[in-house]
């Protein structure tokens, strides 16, 4: 086997200097009738050739090569070339959490940075080291303002993620912790009255998104100020981490629970990503998962450790602020490389980017069919109700190799006809004229949907 | 210094600041291609919602950004330098065929939401994944969806938690040994469980008459490391299993250390009813600095209506897709399927070993451990002789009489040119020195590590302040922990 660095010869001296004549007597404490006597059930030992034939045939079977309008919590971005070659240094992928800080200075420090730049990003405090994903940093950013508020029920908005609703309604469901949804109204955003009215002295916190699911950006203040005024906590949920960089953060929110796959990180069917929670200073020591803090050596030198173990379950077991261990260091570390790409001016000047595919496309859509929620500003994503089934225009684009927006019915069916579509940098205008052509080739589908003028959205 | 290092030998490395005291107007590390739409005025577009500065966010070049992570870089110990004997973590060989093939077009750019149809390549790598997984654990079903080991463990007990609701009974509490990873606990509490501890007997093992006393129909399950954190296998495992099961408990099994048993013995084939695995452990992804992980749970048949959705599934005509319809599932624990990009890796690396490679695999990690065993008995002290499988526990009862405590010991370990092994775990052994050194290692590499091992335990006695003030030969000594809790810099600020 070839990653194995013994030869017969080693094994037959390390046995004797063990004192032992095979190796099945290494493993003589496991009772025999519960050892296994045959082959597992996995496919041969494969050649590296063969091994990468696999997975270039599982690669052409899956969407390779086709051009897509799809956003919904995970977005295609330009990935800059150094962050693969950086983090492929065997010195960042195949190294430890960095518990032994003299030996983890690397790590260490660029973990130090990129809480630095998700603060200036995100006009907090403090961020922590990551959070598994967007969904999962929501929850546990709720959890969080339930233990700071000592109060249990929590709002949710409908214009956040679905899935990460569902997580949230997973996670909450043995901690007590009753949640209700608010609704959103004609422009697509948290219908503030309907807010103003569920809020109760037993409200912890108001979970939004912004932009939110529809991609249109939630009035942060005014929220805040209905969360505030009853003494709950309000949460933001950033799933489009481009965003920041032309859209004015939650400044706001208590807690911003952000998903910053946007910042390099690919695709990749879902994960990994990396999720991430920044908050106020006075909160720290109520924040989950890991923290990197500035420190000195014995002789004064700036060093960095990890910090605040005492929130973490290694050190307070079932009194831990969370059970999070393992985090997306290594994704973390694309954010950070590419953040730093970026940067200031830089971050600008693709959210710009952005928002001119996007405007565009919209604009394209809106002359064929609805556009819903044209009322408030957005960033990246808009939604596009029609006459025809959103599933039967996708059919028709995917002849084409195009992947149309997402149908909405299977979380939204109040929407009817809706699908929610997405542009970035990466979208080409030949790519939206193409689409919009494709999926108002039935004569009227687009059309006939704007001109019966479909009833207003419901909640 | 009387013994001088075999590995390693101190070289000029580079200093290199904050990325930040770097920056400065007008450096810029990218270009964007012109726009082939009109330009918008994004303050017409987005009103007061419109951001005008990005704070001090940094402007650098890209041969900057290059060196400064490549000399960040250099300051890290990793497993591509040398042994890693981290007890409990498996630090083992990251084969680098994984990391070319989760970068193959199709994988790497899949949106989880593209239609099935065109995702069948991603989803049939789920389904072999799958089928080669549960043939290892011996279990029936398993979700792929959590995204790491604790992650994994929660997903597992709402999945117990639902299983005993549906009996009719939810139950209120967990076992959990002494010997436990901190996460076991932390778990049972974001379930809403309250934690009972287990004691181990003397030989390090569950008590089996204290598990007898402890067991009642308010436990819901035992969650138990097998191999223990000692590196014990569970001799009485079935008897365990029996004492739970008479009393409708269920046997949850922390798969942390599954690098000692693939391909020898299969968990389901003992009586566990759920178990977690990492795949950054047991399956060769890279930790990249502590993550990502994945942590896959894999069930017997009475739990298989409570897993997470969506469930992959084959449909009538034999094409694959994802089944979201589960009235009784746990729901979902994260958003859409899973840390993919691992999966691939993962079955890279069942695929580069095959049956008899995966065997192989596990006889020397067992194999490793032993040689290390034997080679440090009699110089560290070993608190339970019971047999060990894929790591060992020492203590520092010799070297504590000269003050010297397993942090120390450890911390002098980077001046030989090795990674410390785990300290102070498991916390049944007070002082402990937990080292796994994984079948990646050589036979050389290991007589180089007890080599160190036993010169530090000379140090010890000859000049203990050399092992107290290590380590000698890092860019920075023993940092000042305390300080920085009691006043947290978390946040580079600009000097004003």
């Amino acid at each position: 086997m070839r990653y194995l660095p013994k030869s017969p010869a080693d094994r037959e001296a390390m046995l004797k200097a063990i004192g032992l004549r095979t190796v099945d007597e290494l493993f003589a404490p496991i009772p025999a009738e519960y050892r296994l006597n045959r082959d597992l059930k996995v496919p041969r030992q494969m050649a590296e050739s063969e091994i990468v034939d696999y997975f270039r045939q599982r690669s052409r079977e899956n969407g390779e090569g086709y051009t897509s309008f799809l956003g919904a919590g995970a977005y295609a971005h330009y990935r800059p070339v150094i962050i693969d070659s950086l983090i492929s240094r065997g010195e960042f992928l195949t190294a430890y959490t960095p518990y032994q800080a003299e030996i983890s200075q690397g790590t260490l420090q660029s973990i130090f940075e990129f809480q630095t730049m998700i603060c200036e990003l995100t006009a907090m405090e403090v961020a922590n080291a990551s959070m598994y994903d967007g969904s999962t940093a929501a929850a546990e950013a709720v959890m969080m303002a339930v233990r700071l508020t000592g109060r249990r029920s929590v709002i949710v908005a409908r214009s956040l993620h679905p899935e990460y609703r569902e997580v949230l309604a997973t996670y909450a469901t043995h901690q007590g912790m009753p949640l209700s949804v608010s609704g959103f109204g004609d422009d697509g955003r948290v219908n503030l009255k309907e807010l103003e009215k569920s809020i109760t002295p037993e409200t912890a916190c108001v979970l939004i998104q912004s932009p939110n699911f529809f991609g249109t950006i939630e009035d942060v203040a005014a929220i805040a100020e209905i969360a505030h005024k009853n003494g709950a906590m309000l949460v933001v949920s950033i799933a489009e981490a481009v965003s920041l960089g032309i859209v004015e953060p939650p400044r706001e929110a208590d807690v911003i629970a952000m998903e910053a796959q946007s910042f390099g990180v690919p695709l990749g069917f879902g994960g990994p990503y990396c999720g991430v929670i920044a908050t106020r200073e006075k909160y720290v020591r109520q924040m989950p998962g890991r923290l990197v803090g500035q420190t000195v050596d014995k002789q004064g030198r700036r060093g960095f450790v990890l910090t605040l173990a005492t929130r973490e379950q290694h050190i307070r077991r079932e009194k831990a602020t969370s059970n999070i261990c393992t985090n997306q260091a290594l994704v973390a570390l694309m954010v950070n490389i590419f953040m730093t790409v970026y940067g200031k001016i830089g971050l600008k000047e693709l959210a710009k980017q952005n928002l001119a595919k996007t405007a565009y496309a919209a604009g394209e859509f809106a002359k064929q069919g609805k556009l819903l929620f044209a009322g408030a500003p957005r960033f990246n994503e808009f939604v596009v109700q029609t006459k025809e089934d959103p599933q039967a225009i996708n059919d028709r684009l995917l002849e084409h190799k195009i992947v149309g927006g997402l149908p909405l019915k299977k979380f939204y069916p109040e929407l009817g006809n809706a699908a929610l579509w997405c542009c970035t940098e990466l979208t080409t205008r030949t790519g939206i004229d193409s689409a919009v052509k494709s999926a108002a080739e039935r004569e009227g589908s687009l059309r006939s949907a704007k001109e019966e003028s479909v009833e207003e959205v419901a909640r | 210094m009387k013994h001088t290092p075999r590995k390693a030998t101190l070289h000029v490395n580079q200093n290199e600041g904050l990325i930040f005291e770097k920056s400065s107007a007008g450096k810029a590390a990218w270009k964007l291609p012109p726009l082939d739409v009109p330009e918008v005025d994004a303050a017409k577009l987005l009103g007061a919602s419109e951001r005008n500065d990005l704070g001090n966010m940094p402007e650098v070049s890209e041969i900057e950004i290059i060196r400064h992570f490549t000399r960040l870089s250099t300051w890290n110990y990793a497993i591509d330098l040398g042994m890693y004997p981290l007890g409990s973590c498996t630090m083992k060989y990251n084969p680098r065929v994984n990391e070319s093939v989760a970068r193959v077009e199709g994988l790497a750019n899949g949106h989880p939401y593209q239609p099935e149809k065109i995702s069948q390549g991603a989803l049939q790598i789920l389904k072999t994944l799958s089928e080669c997984l549960i043939d290892i654990t011996g279990m029936d079903a398993i979700t792929l969806q959590p995204a790491a080991g604790a992650h994994g463990e929660m997903t597992g007990l709402l999945m117990v938690r639902a299983y005993h609701h549906a009996q009719g009974r939810p139950r209120k509490k967990i076992l959990i040994p002494d010997s436990a990873h901190g996460t076991n606990p932390a778990t049972a509490a974001m379930v809403d469980y309250a934690v009972e501890n287990l004691k181990s007997d003397s030989r390090g093992m569950v008590d089996i008459a204290a598990l007898e006393a402890q067991m009642n129909e308010d436990v819901a399950a035992l969650m138990l490391t097998n191999p223990n954190t000692l590196g014990v296998f569970e001799q009485q495992i079935h008897k365990i299993a029996d004492i739970l099961h008479a009393k409708g408990g269920l046997l949850y099994m922390d798969g942390a250390n599954m690098n000692a048993l693939v391909g020898k013995v299969r968990p389901g084939d003992f009586g566990v009813d759920v178990m977690h695995l990492n795949l950054h452990k047991t399956f060769s992804t890279p930790h990249g600095g502590g993550g990502p992980g994945s942590g896959p749970v894999a069930i017997k048949k009475k739990l298989e209506p409570f897993l997470p959705t969506p469930v992959l599934t084959a449909k009538s005509d034999g094409t694959l897709g994802f089944e979201y319809n589960r009235p009784q599932s746990v729901g979902r624990v994260r958003a859409f399927y899973g840390n993919f990009g691992m999966f691939v890796r993962a079955l890279a690396y069942i695929q580069a070993n095959g049956p008899d490679g995966l065997r192989q695999t596990t006889e020397d990690a067992v194999l490793n451990a032993n040689y290390i065993r034997k080679g440090l008995e009699g110089t560290y002290d070993l608190p339970y002789s019971t047999p060990t499988m894929h790591e060992v526990v020492f203590s520092d009862k010799l070297q504590a009489k000269k003050g010297v405590r397993t942090m120390d010991i450890a911390k002098r370990l980077i001046d030989y040119g090795f990674h410390p092994y785990t300290t102070a775990f498991p916390l049944i052994v007070p002082g402990a020195l937990m080292i796994e050194p994984t079948e990646s290692e050589s036979k050389e590499e290991m007589d180089l590590f007890v080599e160190a091992m036993k010169a530090i335990a000379d140090e010890v006695q000859e000049d203990p302040q050399t092992v107290l003030d290590a380590p000698h030969s890092t860019r920075v000594s023993r940092l000042d922990e305390t300080a920085a809790a009691r006043k947290p810099v978390l946040r580079w600020k600009p000097v004003v």
